[in-house]
C-alpha cells in the first residue's frame, strides 16, 4: 500500500508567569491541595470579571517573534462555549478569527535523514487552562472531583499545519519546539506536570491510480511524552492502514468525520473517545468584558532586542561557521543558552571552534556533571578556559599537558577555593614544567643522554623491536614534559639511524 | 417634619451637626420597613442587625472626631444582584436563592468606605431580565402608589424602597432602562451613568455590554452624591474607563446658561399616553421659560433599538448564565440521570421562564449559521443608533423625552406577551445601546395619582452636565409627592 | 417561526428541559421575537463596522503579581456537593 502519513500537531504550553491569566491567583503546581489557588473570577462566581496579564500577552509575543509568525496588530479575545465540569464560566476565554499571531515556521533537523525540513504553523493563541477532572477509576461510578487550582492559567495553542510526514518528524518538531520555548524562557515545559501537551492530528493520503485519497483524520488527544507521541502516531498509522484496507473510507464521506482517540501507554494502542460535544457549536463570540489589544512597532522592537539566538539558527552557525560536526553542534546548542553563550566566549578567545568544541562536550560536562554544577557555577571562567585552549593552539602547551592543567585548576579550586585564572595555569605550568620545548637542541641533548644510559633498550631497537622505543621515549618525557612524544620518537630513530 | 421626607442633603447636614445619629435614621427606616413593606415588598433581606451595629459604630467615630465618610450614617438598599459578602445575593431567582459571595462588589466596597449604612437587598426581575419585577421567583413588589400597579423592573425593589422611605437612596442596575424605569413609576429619581463610569466587578452579569450600576434617591442632589460615592477607575472591570470619580454634586446647583434640550420627532408617535405626553411637553415649556432652546432632532434608527437590544442582550445574556449549572454554587437538582441531566435538571428548575427565553434566544442568535444575520448584524445597527447620537449630540446639550409609553401598569397587564413587554422599552433603550448616561426625574402624576418621569440624555461623561440641566427642572417644579410619607397613597 | 426542532435545539444549547407543552409556547413566544428582530433587514450596514463595546477602550492590563486566593473554605462554601478538598459532581465518562 503506498500512502503518505500526514500529521499535524496542536501543542498547548502553560506560560511561566506568577499568575494567571485573568486574576491574580498563583499558577504553581500544585495536585496535591485542591481549590486553594482560586478567586472569585477563576472560579466563575457570579458578577466576577477577567484582566488580562500583562507578562502572558508579552510572553505570547517573544513566542510569536520566535516562531517567525506574523503578529496581529490588533487582536481580540472570545468566548467558546460549553459546559463541562472543570470549566466553571461555562466557556473558554481564548481567541477565534483574530488570533494575535498567524503564519510562521519552525525548521527541524531530521535525524534519520540529515535533512532540515521547514514546518508550516498556521497559528498561535493564547487562551485559559480548565482546572481538573479526577474520576473514579474503580468502575463504581463514583462523583468525580474537580479541582480548580489550575483553572485560568494562561495557555498558549500553537497549531502546526499538516506538514509532518513521520512519528519520528512529530518527535523531532515537539523537541525542538521544547528546546525553543525554554531557550527564550515561556515555559518550563515539563510534560510530567502539564505545562506543554500536544495532540496529533493524524490521516493518511493513500497513492492509487494516480489518485491521492485523504483518510478521515483522528485526532489523538493528550500525548504528555515524546515517546508516547512517537508511539501513538506510529500506531495510529498502522492502524489506518487496516482501516483503509478493510473499509475505503474517505475524509469527506457521510460518517466520516474528524474522530478523538486517546493514547494507553500501557497496552501501546490508541482508543476512542466519547466526544464532548457532538459536532460542537460552540457559538463564538466576542467577549464583552475584555477590551481589544493592539501592538505597536515599538513594542515589537523592544521585545525583539530581548531575544537570545535560537537553538537551530545556533546549531547551523556551529556547523557552517566553525566546522563543527552535527553531532557536536548539537551537543552544545542543547545545553541551553548559557551553555552555548560560554563556548562563544571560549572560541572568541582561543578561535580554535573544534577545539572549543571537544573540550566542551568532554572535559567541562564530565566535570559539570561529576560535580554537580551548572556551567554558570562552573569554576573555570569561558576566559580561562580560552587562554588555556590558545597555549595549546599556539602549540605552547600539549593537549595532554593542558589537561593535566585543567584538572590542577580544578583540584585547586576544590582543596583551596583558589580561584582558576590566567596567571595560574602560568603558574601550575612553571611549576611542573608542562611548557612544550620546542627547543631542538635542548631535546637532541635529552635524547642523548637518555640513549647512552638505555644500552639494552637500544641494542633491541636496533635488533628490529619496536616497541623498545617506548621506554626511552618515555624516560626523555619524564625530563622533557613539555616535550611533543611525536618529536622525540622521530628524533631517537633519528639518531640511531633507524627508518 | 418627618426624617423621611427630608432631602439626602438635609439629611447629611442633621447626621454631620449631630442633630440626629445614624441609629436614630437607620431605625426610623426599619419602622417604615416594619409598617410598609408587607404591602410593597421591595426588600428580599433585610439587614436589619448589621446595619445598626454599623450605625452604632459611625456615631461612635463621629463622636470621637475621627473622620467618616461621604455617605456617613445614611441607609442603602442594594439590587440584590449586586454581590455583598456574607450577605446572600439571589438574583431574585431560585438558582442562587441560598448564594453566599465570598467577597464584595466594588461598589459595596465602595460604599462601606464612605459610611453608608447597607439597610437591605432589594427585589428585581430575575437576574435583571424584565420591567415590572414580575419575574421574581422570591418576592412580589408593588408600586408604592398603588398596590394593583407594578413598581416597574428589573429594579423596581430599589426604586419602590426609596419611594416607601426604606432608605433616602438606593443602588440599581440598568441594561435597557432597568433604573430610569422603575424610578418613573414610583416617582422617584433614577440615573444610568455612562457606560464604564461605575465598575461592574460584583454586579451579577446580564448584559455585559450594556449593563450599569446607578443610583436611586428622592431628589437629584441625592443622585449625584451617591454617584460620586460610587463611580471611577476599578482595575477589576477591564471596561471601567480611567477616569476619577464623579464630582457632580459640586456643580449640580448651577444653572446652565444658553441650554439647548432636544425633541427627538420620532418619540412622539402612537402608542404614547396622552397624560404622558403632555408632561414631557410641560416639562420642554419649564425649560424654554427658563431660558433655554428647544432643538427638534431626529435620531432616525430609533425603530430598531429594540430589536437589536434583544439579539445583543440575549446572546450575551445566555452566555453570561451558562455558569449556573449546579456543579460549583447554585442549585443542584435533587434527582437526575447522569451528569449531563444534572445540569438540564438544576437549570431548568433554577431558572423562571423569561430567563429561559432568553437564554434560548441567544444561543440562537450566536449559533453557527446564524450569527452573521442575528449577533453581528445588530452590532452593526447598533453603532449606527450611536452615531446618531454623536450627531444629536453636536446640536444639543441634553435630550429630553419620556421614560415609558404609559404610567405603571397594573400587575399582570404585559405578562401574556412578552414582546409586547419589551416593546415598551423604546425610549430607554438606545441609551445602552449608545452607552451614554440618561435620568429619569419626577415630571408629574396622572389623573389617577401614578407618577409620569421625564428622562434626559446627555453625551457621554457629561453626567455633571445632566444632573444639573436636572437640578434646574427640579428647581422649577419642586420637590416631588412621596407615597405614605405625604399620606398620599391609594390602597 | 420557530419549529418544534429549533427549539429543541437552543434548549439543548441553553441544557435547559422543555416539556411538549413548553415547546409549543417557545416557539410561538421566541418565534414572534424574531420575527420581529426582522426589522433589522432593511437597514444597510454593508460600510458599517460592528459595535462590539460601548468605551472606546483597548490594551487594559494587570501586572503579574500574586494577589491572596480565597481559603478552600471559602471556594466551597456555595458548592453544592463537596468532600471538603474538591467539587463533587456526577461521574463524568470519559472513555467510550
Amino acid at each position: 500500500m503506498d500512502f503518505t502519513t500526514i500529521i499535524g500537531l496542536e501543542i498547548h504550553v502553560q506560560l511561566q508567569t506568577q499568575t494567571k491569566l485573568f486574576c491574580g491567583c498563583p499558577t504553581t503546581f500544585n495536585p496535591d491541595q485542591p481549590n486553594i489557588q482560586t478567586c472569585p473570577v477563576c472560579l466563575g462566581l457570579p458578577g466576577a470579571l477577567p484582566v488580562m496579564n500583562r507578562d502572558a500577552f508579552q510572553l505570547s509575543l517573544k513566542t510569536a517573534l520566535a516562531l517567525n509568525l506574523e503578529l496581529a496588530k490588533f487582536t481580540k479575545w472570545d468566548r467558546k462555549q460549553y459546559y463541562y465540569p472543570d470549566l466553571p464560566k461555562g466557556y473558554q476565554i481564548s481567541q477565534y478569527d483574530l488570533p494575535f499571531s498567524s503564519n510562521g515556521h519552525l525548521d527541524i533537523d531530521v535525524p534519520s535523514t540529515g535533512e532540515t525540513r521547514r514546518i508550516g504553523i498556521i497559528r498561535a493563541h493564547l487562551e485559559e487552562d480548565a482546572g481538573k477532572n479526577l474520576h473514579d477509576e474503580s468502575g463504581r461510578g463514583s462523583d468525580s472531583q474537580v479541582d480548580l487550582n489550575r483553572a485560568g492559567t494562561p495557555l498558549l495553542e500553537i497549531v502546526s499545519q499538516p506538514d509532518l510526514r513521520s512519528a519520528e518528524e512529530a518527535k523531532t518538531y515537539m523537541e525542538e519546539m521544547r528546546l525553543l520555548l525554554l531557550t527564550i524562557g515561556v515555559s518550563d515545559c515539563n510534560m510530567q506536570e502539564g505545562s506543554m501537551r500536544c495532540d496529533a492530528n493524524v490521516n493518511l493520503h493513500v497513492h492509487e491510480n494516480g489518485e491521492s485519497i485523504p483518510t478521515p483524520i483522528v485526532e489523538v488527544k493528550n500525548l504528555n511524552s515524546f515517546k508516547f507521541l512517537e508511539a501513538a502516531i506510529e500506531y495510529e498509522v498502522q492502524r489506518q492502514r487496516a482501516a483503509w484496507q478493510n473499509s475505503r473510507q474517505r475524509m469527506g464521506e457521510p460518517g466520516s468525520h474528524k474522530t478523538t482517540r486517546g493514547f494507553d501507554p500501557h497496552r501501546g494502542v490508541t482508543f476512542e473517545q466519547r466526544g464532548k460535544e457532538e459536532a460542537a457549536d460552540y457559538r463564538y463570540f466576542p467577549d464583552p468584558d475584555l477590551v481589544p489589544v493592539t501592538v505597536s512597532d515599538e513594542q515589537l522592537a523592544a521585545i525583539r532586542a530581548t531575544l537570545v539566538e535560537f537553538p537551530a539558527a545556533r546549531r547551523r552557525r556551529y556547523q557552517q561557521q566553525l566546522g563543527l560536526s552535527a553531532y557536536d553542534a548539537r551537543v552544545i546548542a542543547d545545553q541551553g543558552a548559557d551553555f552555548a553563550t560560554y563556548f562563544d566566549a571560549v572560541v572568541s578567545v582561543c578561535s580554535d571552534g573544534k577545539q572549543a568544541a571537544n573540550w566542551l562536550t568532554q572535559d567541562v560536562l564530565r566535570e559539570m556533571n561529576d560535580r554537580r554544577l551548572s556551567i554558570t557555577e562552573f569554576p573555570i571562567s569561558s576566559d580561562v578556559l580560552g587562554a588555556l585552549l590558545t597555549q595549546v593552539k599556539m602549540a605552547e602547551l600539549t593537549i595532554k599537558a593542558a589537561r593535566e592543567v585543567f584538572t590542577a585548576l580544578l583540584t585547586d579550586w576544590e582543596e583551596h577555593e583558589t580561584t582558576p585564572t590566567a596567571d595560574r595555569i602560568e603558574a601550575i605550568v612553571k611549576e611542573r614544567g608542562l611548557a612544550t620545548v620546542n627547543d631542538t637542541g635542548a631535546i637532541e641533548a635529552v635524547v642523548n643522554a637518555v640513549i647512552v644510559r638505555n644500552e639494552k633498550a637500544v641494542a633491541d631497537l636496533r635488533a628490529g623491536k619496536m616497541q623498545a622505543i617506548g621506554a626511552i621515549v618515555g624516560q626523555v618525557m619524564k625530563e622533557l614534559k613539555g616535550a611533543d612524544a611525536k618529536v622525540v620518537r622521530q628524533m631517537i630513530l633519528d639518531t640511531l639511524g633507524i627508518s | 417634619m418627618s426624617i423621611l421626607a427630608a432631602t439626602t442633603s438635609e439629611l447629611l447636614g442633621q447626621l454631620s451637626n449631630r442633630s440626629l445619629s445614624a441609629v436614630e435614621l437607620t431605625q426610623a427606616c426599619l419602622a417604615a420597613i416594619e409598617k410598609h413593606e408587607p404591602q410593597v415588598g421591595a426588600l428580599l433581606t433585610i439587614n436589619r442587625d448589621n446595619a445598626l451595629a454599623q450605625a452604632a459604630g459611625i456615631d461612635r467615630r463621629r463622636q470621637a472626631g475621627e473622620p467618616v465618610g461621604a455617605l456617613a450614617g445614611l441607609p442603602i438598599v442594594l439590587k440584590d444582584n449586586i454581590c455583598t459578602q456574607g450577605l446572600k445575593t439571589t438574583c431574585a431567582s431560585r438558582m442562587l436563592e441560598n448564594f453566599v459571595p465570598p467577597y464584595d462588589a466594588h461598589v459595596t466596597s465602595r460604599l462601606q468606605q464612605a459610611d453608608a449604612v447597607l439597610i437591605g437587598k432589594a427585589n428585581l426581575d430575575e437576574f435583571a431580565m424584565g420591567s415590572s419585577t414580575e419575574n421574581s421567583a422570591l418576592g412580589k413588589t408593588t408600586n408604592p402608589w398603588n398596590v394593583a400597579h407594578a413598581a416597574g423592573g428589573s429594579s423596581g425593589g430599589s426604586a419602590a424602597a426609596v419611594a416607601s422611605g426604606f432608605a433616602p437612596l438606593s443602588l440599581g442596575s440598568d441594561t435597557g432602562g432597568s433604573i430610569r424605569q422603575p424610578a418613573s413609576f414610583c416617582g422617584v429619581v433614577g440615573l444610568k451613568p455612562t457606560y464604564g463610569r461605575v465598575s461592574r466587578f460584583g454586579l451579577v452579569a446580564y448584559a455585559s455590554s450594556l449593563d450599569q450600576i446607578g443610583p436611586f434617591a428622592n431628589d437629584v442632589t441625592g443622585a449625584a452624591l451617591l454617584l460620586d460615592a460610587i463611580s471611577g477607575h476599578d482595575g477589576r472591570d477591564s471596561t471601567s474607563v480611567h477616569a476619577p470619580a464623579t464630582q457632580t454634586a459640586a456643580t449640580v446647583e448651577q444653572p446652565l446658561a444658553g441650554l439647548r434640550v432636544g425633541v427627538v420627532r420620532e418619540h412622539f408617535a402612537e402608542g404614547l399616553d396622552a397624560e404622558v405626553e403632555a408632561a414631557v411637553k410641560r416639562a420642554v415649556d419649564v425649560y424654554r421659560s427658563l431660558g433655554a432652546t428647544i432643538v427638534e432632532i431626529s435620531l432616525p434608527h430609533s425603530k430598531y433599538a429594540i430589536a437589536v437590544y434583544y439579539l445583543i442582550a440575549c446572546s450575551e445574556a445566555s452566555s453570561n448564565l451558562a455558569r449556573y449549572d449546579g456543579v460549583h454554587y447554585g442549585h443542584r437538582a435533587a434527582e437526575f440521570t447522569n451528569m449531563v441531566d444534572m445540569y438540564k435538571a438544576s437549570r431548568s428548575e433554577g431558572f423562571g421562564d423569561e430567563v429561559k427565553r432568553r437564554i434560548m434566544l441567544g444561543a440562537y442568535a450566536l449559533s453557527a449559521g446564524y450569527y452573521d444575520a442575528y449577533y453581528l448584524k445588530a452590532l452593526k445597527v447598533r453603532r449606527l443608533i450611536r452615531n446618531d447620537f454623536d450627531a444629536a449630540f453636536q446640536q444639543v446639550d441634553v435630550i429630553a423625552s419620556p421614560v415609558n409609553p404609559t404610567p405603571a401598569f397594573k400587575l399582570g397587564e404585559m405578562t401574556a406577551d412578552p414582546l409586547k413587554m419589551y416593546l415598551a422599552d423604546i425610549y430607554t433603550i438606545s441609551a445602552n445601546l449608545a452607552g451614554i448616561p440618561g435620568i429619569s426625574i419626577p415630571a408629574g402624576m396622572n389623573s389617577a395619582r401614578l407618577p409620569i418621569g421625564l428622562q434626559l440624555l446627555a453625551a457621554p461623561f457629561e453626567e455633571d452636565k445632566l444632573l444639573r440641566a436636572a437640578r434646574m427642572f427640579e428647581r422649577e417644579h419642586g420637590p416631588a409627592p412621596r407615597p405614605f410619607v405625604d399620606g398620599s397613597s391609594s390602597r | 417561526m420557530l419549529t418544534t426542532n429549533d427549539v429543541l435545539k437552543v434548549a439543548e444549547l441553553g441544557r435547559l428541559k422543555v416539556t411538549d407543552a413548553e415547546v409549543q409556547k417557545f416557539a410561538e413566544q421566541l418565534g414572534g421575537v424574531l420575527d420581529y428582530v426582522r426589522v433589522l433587514d432593511e437597514v444597510d450596514v454593508s460600510h458599517v463596522a460592528p459595535m462590539a463595546h460601548a468605551a472606546d477602550v483597548a490594551n487594559v492590563f494587570r501586572e503579574d503579581v500574586p494577589v491572596t486566593s480565597l481559603p478552600r473554605a471559602a471556594a466551597l462554601a456555595n458548592a453544592p456537593k463537596t468532600d471538603g478538598q474538591f467539587f463533587l459532581v456526577p461521574q463524568i465518562l470519559e472513555h467510550a
